[in-house]
């Protein structure tokens, strides 16, 4: 009875360690993207970004961190408190908790489930109550707006992911994200990726994460021309850290989902020698970091989209382009006999 | 069993340590940061004199039914999710019959098109 | 498998409890968030069952699109919910039955596993063992084939779910100017008329 207690014990402590390690280096990463972020977004406007704490501005994040730390909470008085102060740590912890099931390389995952794919479609789509609950509890009309908006603009998008989550689906034959990437292996190397056979519904799929994270050009329920910050108004000192943070974690999420899924995970672009050297987790982070690099671009270079085109994009757009792409993959698998 | 449940443990432990991180860092700042509320400070962020009244109101029926619609879609996917993965198993009938299937939700997102739901005015 | 016995106690004490606070709730807002609290530790205990499909499928659907239709409504339509709480004893003995019938129910299913354990193996398609195939695949092998009426009626429900989401609720403004890309996209420089207009005239 002791003994099998003292195993479990040692299991949860091993997992718990390794959930840490993970979380903490994501979270370094994320302190370093947020600042190639406005570096790059600098860049694009020729301006220098960032660069007076320390070297290149590289500690920017962590001044950052410390003056939200230091910064007092304000709660507006008309707010519903418990509500107010809940939304950003739902936010924040619903994207931390996708990470779970995410293979950085191989067999490197905390929970190997399978059902991992549905876990993060499951996480994603609960990224909306952040939003809705922050704009009501706040009681002040530009929260409300913002949050109305974002609503409806994250549940559109939902749709399509789902529907270019099926087609590389059928490719595989499995819903664990392991499979997923391994499905991709084979001696053509990056010829193998989906992202070749399925072109158009990584296009999409690219274009429905940023509208998903509320990225420029869809960060209407943010867009500080008109609706201030939206839904976080009225937020300030750490419960804002936590929406910021929640934003940058899903949106690193997003560029991890797109690696997995047409990008081939760790796998190295040819399976031959040069390309081995680098270690599985090496490949995962270079491309996860292209993806975010392509992110940065968009929002430096894309103008905001209205919302009636970003709504017509979502839903006449799409979504029937990705169902009509569902059923030619399926025909063709079916037609060919390729099914997995 | 044993083995399929003893893969979700990780996760219970991991979404554990997430909302130890949130709960701290959000604490954080009721820790360390000095609090001064006055009622100028805790007012809405709105210009000009106070608020009438709540500031949540009425809107447009829209927002209702593109989350209706959303719903419906939704649940199209989760039928889908099966099918994928056994396409094999299932093959040519089981290909037929999910092609019917996306037939009938068809007509109705060409209704949905033509009655103009999706429009944004 | 004490571990997993201690979480089902868990998961299903905060179902129960979450579910009594849905009912017993003052504000409607919070009512939805509990209802949301009972959706996750439900689906846990599917998760307990191995049913992971349905466990993430509860989450996707009932938490990720039913409920933010039940909050978008709580919290934006300013409902009196005290005014229509008025007529609960009215209501009563209505729930009570309905309640007392799906209890019995219940019962009834289970206890004749009890009484007679051998019913069990005559279900229709009996589960395959978790080990050799995930429930998602079970799932796929049996409904688009084996059950594909009913699949195919399920899809005609959500046909009708649309057509009626749309009736009730579409109302079109009138005189609204909408973009039209086609018409945009399509204009050539002969369509294009120049009007001289003189200052103080107009057209």
């Amino acid at each position: 009875m002791a003994d099998t207690l003292w195993s479990y014990a040692l299991t949860v402590l091993i997992i718990a360690a390794q959930s840490v390690v993970l979380l903490v280096s994501l979270l370094v990463i994320i302190a370093f993207l947020l600042l190639a972020d406005r570096k790059i977004w600098a860049a694009v406007q020729m301006r220098r970004g960032p660069n007076v704490v320390g070297p290149f501005g590289l500690l920017q994040s962590f001044a950052d961190l410390m003056k939200f730390v230091f910064k007092e909470v304000v709660i507006p008085a008309g707010a519903n408190k418990g509500v107010f102060l809940i939304a950003p740590l739902v936010t924040c912890i619903l994207a931390l908790s996708a990470w779970a099931v995410v293979p950085v390389a191989e067999g490197w995952v905390i929970a190997d489930i399978n059902v991992g794919i549905l876990y993060l479609f499951a996480i994603s789509s609960l990224g909306v109550y952040g939003v809705i609950m922050g704009g009501w509890a706040s009681n002040s009309k530009y929260p409300f707006l913002g949050a109305l908006r974002s609503a409806a603009q994250m549940v559109s998008y939902e749709v399509s992911i789902g529907f270019v989550i099926i087609t590389v689906l059928l490719c595989v034959g499995s819903l664990n994200l392991t499979d997923i990437v391994k499905a991709q292996e084979g001696e053509w190397g990056v010829l193998g990726w989906f992202f070749i056979p399925l072109f158009p519904m990584f296009v999409v799929f690219f274009i429905s994460a940023l509208a998903e994270t509320n990225r420029p050009p869809f960060d209407l329920p943010e867009a500080e021309s008109e609706l201030v910050a939206g839904f976080m108004v009225e937020y300030s000192s750490t419960p804002y850290l936590l929406f910021m943070l929640g934003e940058y974690v899903s949106i690193v999420m997003m560029c991890s989902l797109i690696t997995i899924l047409f990008l081939g995970g760790w796998l190295p672009p040819f399976p031959i020698v040069p390309f081995t050297w680098v270690p599985d987790i090496g490949w995962f982070l270079i491309k996860v970091c292209f993806v975010f690099f392509m992110f940065a671009m968009v929002k430096a270079m894309v103008p905001r989209y209205r919302y009636d085109q970003l709504m017509r994009l979502g839903w006449k757009v799409f979504l029937p382009l990705s169902l009509f792409w569902v059923a030619l993959t399926a025909g063709v698998l079916v037609a060919f006999d390729w099914a997995p | 069993m044993e083995e399929l449940l003893s893969g979700y443990l990780p996760i219970v432990v991991f979404i554990g340590i997430c909302m130890a991180i949130g709960l701290a860092l959000m604490l954080s700042a009721f820790i360390i940061a000095i609090r001064r509320p006055d009622p100028e400070k805790v007012a809405a962020y709105e210009c000009g004199f106070d608020a009438f009244d709540d500031a949540r109101m009425r809107f447009d029926v829209r927002f209702y039914l593109v989350s209706l619609l959303f719903i419906i879609f939704d649940l199209e996917v989760a039928f889908l999710f099966p099918w994928a993965i056994s396409l094999r198993e299932v093959g040519v009938f089981g290909f037929w019959s999910m092609m019917m299937f996306l037939a009938i939700l068809t007509i109705g997102f060409i209704y949905e098109w033509r009655k103009g739901a999706l429009e944004w005015d | 498998m004490i571990i997993a016995s201690l979480f089902f106690y868990l998961f299903a004490a905060i179902t129960v409890a979450a579910a009594f606070m849905v009912i017993s709730a003052r504000n409607p807002v919070h009512s939805v968030l509990f209802l949301i609290l009972a959706f996750f530790n439900s689906a846990g205990l599917f998760v307990l069952l191995g049913a992971e499909f349905v466990a993430m499928i509860l989450v996707i659907v009932y938490v990720g699109a039913v409920a933010v239709l039940f909050l978008f409504v709580v919290m934006m339509l300013d409902i009196d919910f005290s005014e229509l709480r008025e007529g609960m004893l009215q209501y009563l003995p209505i729930g009570v039955t309905i309640g007392a019938i799906l209890l019995i129910e219940l019962f009834m299913v289970f206890g004749s596993w009890v009484i007679a354990p051998e019913t069990a193996g005559f279900a229709a398609s009996p589960t395959p063992p978790i080990d050799r195939i995930t429930n998602t695949e079970a799932i796929g092998q049996l409904l688009y084939t084996k059950y594909v009426y009913l699949f195919q009626a399920a899809g005609m429900v959500l046909l009708i779910a649309m057509i009626g989401a749309i009736v009730l609720t579409l109302r079109h403004k009138e005189g609204v100017k909408r973009q039209v890309v086609a018409d945009q996209v399509a204009r050539t420089p002969a369509g294009v008329q120049l009007k001289d207009v003189k200052p103080g005239q107009g057209l």
